[in-house]
């Protein structure tokens, strides 16, 4: 059930595959002391701009185009979407909220070295990696409406802040390591007690009138396993600072982590950069404890039922 | 031989009787009562089960199964006080309550009654309260748990459209007061404890005046 690599390795802070980019890393973020993590700190958080102040001129037609992409994904960039999700289900308010990496918190920080490719990302690039890995769909080529119409929504939403300076509430909040390795029956306990009552017993969600109203958190309408949401870090501190969607900081950090070890301990689909073997890739790209690929859980290997969904 | 015979048929049709007291009729509570001084429901949630909007009366037509039994759960024990109310939950057994939450959820919906109009400054604060929430203070959008346009979803999430305003403005009250406490993970007393009075006002006329069923051109 436990991953032997967890105890040996939560002392490490690797950072590798599908982490949070930690650019220019000579400004440290001054929010973020390593030892607490839950609380948000509410001392001078950048304000996004309001809604109601987008340019009335054709450069605001591209803006508004790209909040309806971010909320509406499937509808408005079908043709790059391969699964139910949506831009806003991970980040909250239209991109806007603080822990739950809103779009300026990201925007100030690209071009960026990102250890996922080993290379200078632009931001359209890391958009285009949501696409492939979050969305489980085609990354849009550079110059596609939809890249310029979401990079114009995160360029107005950052406006007035400073370039290559990591502003407080970006990213997901970074929880200390759990007092106890991540339990897959303690994180089921969570789950039922704090989770199924919108996700469903099954993780699936539930639609309405043939809409997403809670987004699966597993299968084959979920993420697929290149998504940074599959680390247990990423996914530990989006739920701890959201979930249950408008509860959130209400669960222990220990919870936390049960219960993402317990959603990313589920099938998803393949990671699209899948080469030869499950133990291949993993060691190419989720070679962290943070990682459940390739791990055995209740005697499956992750990852191997990715083509059974 | 014939007492034989009259045993048998005395049995049988106790066992009869007593099996019909045991799967009440839903209709005939909701028409009649139950017989041992439980009004009829009708009474107040009116004959096609559509409420009273003036008297803030619910609608409990085509409402889930299982949020209707478990409401009558909570006001006989008290998680959700109503003096009205409660003495009609307390005053029915287990089986009753199956009988007649069965038997609303199976209703069709009957059309609103027309609502009032409002401002356009409190159309616009309700709308935005309902579709993009108040983020900044922690609140989501209503439609993120009842659904697009105020519909329900699923069992635990009812419909807001189409209830009578005074209706939902008492029960976000009520949930401020801790009058009702019955909600799952205390997401509408978090919810509820964030919205100010003309907040409560804009977005209770708002989803009275919405539909109770999705309008064609709104479905995918
Ligand atoms: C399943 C959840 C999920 C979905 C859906 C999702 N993302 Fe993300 N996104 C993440 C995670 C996890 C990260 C990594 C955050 C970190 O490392 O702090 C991330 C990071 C980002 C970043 C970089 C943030 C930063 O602070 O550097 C951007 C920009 C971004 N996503 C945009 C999008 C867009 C646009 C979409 C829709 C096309 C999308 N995301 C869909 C989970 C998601
Ligand atoms: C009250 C309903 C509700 C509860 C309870 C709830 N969620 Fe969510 N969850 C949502 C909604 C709605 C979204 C999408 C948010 C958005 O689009 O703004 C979401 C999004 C998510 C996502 C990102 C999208 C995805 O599908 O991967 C994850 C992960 C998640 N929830 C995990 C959890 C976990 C774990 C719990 C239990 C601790 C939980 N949620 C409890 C409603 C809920
Ligand atoms: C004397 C009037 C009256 C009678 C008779 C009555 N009700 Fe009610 N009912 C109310 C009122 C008033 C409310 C709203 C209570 C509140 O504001 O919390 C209500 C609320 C409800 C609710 C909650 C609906 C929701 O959306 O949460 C249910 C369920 C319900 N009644 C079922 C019944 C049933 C079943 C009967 C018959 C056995 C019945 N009622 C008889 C007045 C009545
Ligand atoms: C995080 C999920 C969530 C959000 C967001 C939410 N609600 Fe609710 N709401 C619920 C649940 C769950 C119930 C049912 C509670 C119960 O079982 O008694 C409910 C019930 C209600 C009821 C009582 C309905 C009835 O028939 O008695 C009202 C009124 C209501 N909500 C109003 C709102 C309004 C207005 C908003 C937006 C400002 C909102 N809700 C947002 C989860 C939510």
């Amino acid at each position: 059930m436990k991953s032997p690599q967890w105890i040996l390795l939560t002392a490490v802070l690797a950072l590798t595959a599908c982490h949070r980019t930690e650019p220019q890393a000579a400004l440290p973020a001054p929010h973020a002391p390593a030892t607490s993590a839950s609380a948000p700190k509410v001392a001078a958080r950048f304000e996004p701009p309001a809604e109601s102040s987008m340019p009335n001129d054709d450069f605001g037609k591209q803006i508004e185009l790209g909040r309806l992409i971010f909320s509406d994904t499937g509808r408005y960039a079908k043709a790059y979407v391969g699964n139910a999700l949506t831009c806003e289900n991970c980040h909250l308010d239209a991109g806007r909220l603080a822990h739950s990496a809103p779009m300026w918190g990201a925007y100030p920080m690209y071009p960026a070295y990102r250890a996922k490719n080993h290379r200078v990302n632009t931001f359209a690039e890391r958009l285009q990696g949501c696409f492939q890995y979050s969305m489980n769909g085609k990354a849009p080529p550079l110059g596609d409406d939809v890249l310029v119409a979401l990079e114009a929504y995160a360029y107005w939403m950052s406006k007035g802040e400073p370039i290559g300076v990591a502003p407080p509430g970006h990213g997901y909040a970074k929880l200390p390591k759990p007092t106890q390795a991540p339990d897959y029956a303690r994180g089921e306990a969570v789950f039922k007690r704090d989770c199924a009552l919108c996700h469903s017993d099954n993780g699936q969600g539930q639609q309405v009138a043939g809409r997403t109203v809670f987004p699966p958190l597993w299968g084959a309408q979920s993420f697929n396993w290149g998504a940074g949401m599959e680390r247990l870090d990423n996914a530990a501190g989006f739920i701890k600072a959201n979930m249950p969607l408008g509860r959130g900081n209400t669960l222990t950090d220990q919870d936390a982590w049960d219960v993402a070890y317990f959603m990313d301990a589920h099938e998803r689909p393949q990671d699209p950069r899948f080469k030869n073997s499950v133990a291949e890739t993993r060691k190419a790209y989720h070679d962290t404890p943070y990682s459940l690929y390739g791990v055995a859980v209740n005697g499956k290997v992750l990852g191997e039922g990715s083509g059974h969904l | 031989m014939k007492l034989f015979a009259i045993a048998l048929f005395v049995c049988c049709t106790l066992i009869a009787s007593s099996a019909s007291a045991d799967t009440p009729d839903g209709a005939s509570i909701v028409q009649r009562g139950n017989g041992h001084g439980v009004a009829p429901c009708m009474a107040c949630h009116a004959a096609d089960g559509g409420g009273q909007a003036a008297a803030g009366f619910p609608r409990l037509a085509g409402l889930p199964q299982a949020y209707l039994r478990k409401q009558l759960d909570d006001f006989a024990n008290g998680s959700r006080t109503n003096a009205t109310m409660q003495p009609v939950a307390g005053g029915l057994s287990e089986a009753e309550r199956d009988a007649v939450a069965a038997y609303y959820s199976k209703l069709p919906i009957p059309p609103g009654a027309p609502a009032s109009a409002s401002s356009a400054a409190s159309v616009q604060l309700a709308q935005t309260l309902a579709t993009r929430g108040r983020w900044p203070k922690g609140v989501p959008a209503c439609e993120q748990c009842h659904g697009p346009a105020g519909i329900g979803v699923g069992d635990h999430f009812p419909p807001l459209a189409g209830q009578p305003a005074l209706y939902l403005g008492n029960q976000l009250h009520a949930w401020q007061q801790a009058a009702r406490r019955n909600d799952p993970l205390q997401l509408m007393q978090s919810i509820a404890s964030k919205l100010n009075d003309a907040d409560i006002a804009a977005i209770s006329a708002w989803y009275a005046a919405q539909p109770a069923t999705l309008a064609k051109e709104q479905q995918p």
